[in-house]
């Protein structure tokens, strides 16, 4: 299965008395880059999840072109998900958490992938050592690659840069927009407002689980960013309770 | 064949994990070993052991390690949330399931390997001599407690005091399996060899996997998504 727009409509999702999402509505395309930016806690990391299908929305709708999250394994097949925590295993070496995940996603030419994923993680020299002795940043860049090994329609990035230094950056930063030109769909959530200017095309924010659009424009993404967070405590000052 | 080559997958993961930190095997068999060593010093008097004593401390020792080994083997998957990449990627609930439960009976089997030598040892019980029966008991009532274990350290893997709920979840569901294994172990163990009864303790083990098993992959899928 294949789709090129995600559609997100009045999606909310509670945690006991604790409303995570207030119906929220989003739509991206292929070949789009959407940041999702927000203070701690103000659902984004919910967001990526219940578009992952790893959670459901309490109610609303999210669509993948013209399928839903029933789809199962087809759909799951198409998405790349990096979360805050790396979903890689730490007993593991490089190689063999990439080669258990190319296996699970069905992939072929498994060795040709998986010494191109290290090469592009710079981590062939230490492809057989435990994950455990690697630092954040080197297991950032694994991550990364364990994400994009079976080339995702939709990549969902939960604070990909955290770790990374200045080359493993700029690195990644021409990885993502190497899927845009791809046509992936592509929502980042970050903290690092000014590592993702200019690169997203789009930017929205989360606060007390409403979203709202980060105008567009010339001014630093910092600068239409507090804007918008503003905005959003003007129309929702405390945080949603379920009722 | 892509079903069981998911389970399979699953599998070699767990063990190749287990194979590097041996934390889950070195724990659960020092418990299993040390369980049926304290047990000696209360059910064998004079160098004879208390009747069915052997049996009953054999099923005690595999459950108990049993325990551990499901909660540590789930608590990884939890420590680094690699189980929400297990989740997200096309593999099969029910092969993931499988996969999981395949990993922990292989890790019982060797627990087993230990302790059943041990336990013929210090209870001077005659566990080989009716060996095929033996391992059918082992086999069956090993599978039919992890599998009900299997399901509910999954179900737990998010509870705040897992350690706490999958003992008291487990065991009163899985009495049954373990009364079982005991009275067939039992009935190869005393004077006059009962083997029919054996069989028909090994029968209803039977029935209790089938119907734990075809339970868990029935409610694996629900259980696991938020």
């Amino acid at each position: 299965m294949d789709f090129t727009t995600l559609t997100l409509t009045n999606v909310t999702r509670t945690f006991g008395r604790r409303r995570a999402l207030n119906q929220v509505s989003l739509e991206a395309d292929a070949g789009q880059l959407t940041a999702v930016l927000g203070p701690n806690g103000s659902g984004k990391s919910t967001l990526l999840s219940i578009v992952a299908t790893l959670l459901s929305p309490t109610s609303g709708d999210v669509k993948y072109g013209a399928h839903d999250g029933r789809a199962g394994s087809a759909l799951r097949r198409r998405i790349g998900l990096l979360g805050h925590d790396l979903y890689i295993y730490p007993e593991l070496s490089p190689a063999e958490n990439l080669r258990f995940f190319a296996k699970a996603y069905r992939l072929t030419d498994v060795e040709r992938r998986v010494d191109e994923a290290l090469d592009r993680a710079g981590l062939t020299d230490r492809r057989d050592d435990a994950v455990a002795g690697f630092s954040r940043g080197m297991r950032q860049r694994l991550a990364v690659e364990r994400a994009l090994l079976h080339e995702p329609r939709l990549v969902l990035l939960d604070e990909p840069f955290t770790g990374l230094d200045d080359a493993a950056t700029r690195t990644l930063r021409e990885r993502l927009a190497g899927l845009r030109a791809a046509g992936c769909i592509v929502l980042l959530a970050t903290h690092d407002l000014e590592t993702v200017d200019g690169l997203v095309d789009r930017a929205v924010v989360l606060h007390n689980g409403r979203l709202g659009e980060v105008a567009g424009g010339s001014t630093p993404l910092r600068e239409r960013y507090r804007v918008a967070v503003n905005h959003q405590i003007a129309k929702s000052p405390n945080p949603p309770i379920a009722r | 064949m892509t079903f069981v080559r998911d389970v399979w997958l699953v599998t070699r993961k767990d063990l190749l994990i287990e194979a590097r930190s041996k934390e889950i095997l070195y724990t659960t068999v020092f418990f299993a070993v040390a369980c049926v060593v304290v047990f000696a010093f209360g059910f064998v008097r004079e160098g004879r052991p208390v009747a069915d004593a052997a049996a009953g401390i054999l099923w005690i020792a595999i459950a108990f390690s049993g325990t551990l080994a499901l909660g540590r083997a789930f608590e990884r998957e939890r420590q680094t949330e690699t189980l929400r990449a297990l989740m997200i990627a096309p593999i099969e609930r029910p092969a993931l399931y499988l996969g999981k439960l395949l990993g922990i009976l292989i890790l019982l089997a060797i627990v087993e390997a230990v302790i059943v030598p041990l336990v013929g040892l210090m209870y001077q019980a005659p566990l080989f001599a009716h060996a095929t029966l033996m391992l059918g008991l082992l086999l069956s009532g090993t599978i039919g407690f992890a599998a009900v274990g299997t399901l509910f350290a999954a179900m737990l893997v998010r509870a705040r005091s897992r350690d706490v709920l999958l003992p008291v979840l487990l065991y009163p569901i899985t009495i049954p399996v373990i009364i079982a294994g005991v009275r067939g172990t039992a009935s190869l163990l005393q004077a006059d060899v009962d083997e029919p009864m054996a069989r028909a303790w090994l029968a209803m083990l039977a029935f209790f996997d089938v119907v734990f098993v075809t339970l868990a992959l029935w409610t694996f899928e629900p259980v696991m998504t938020d």
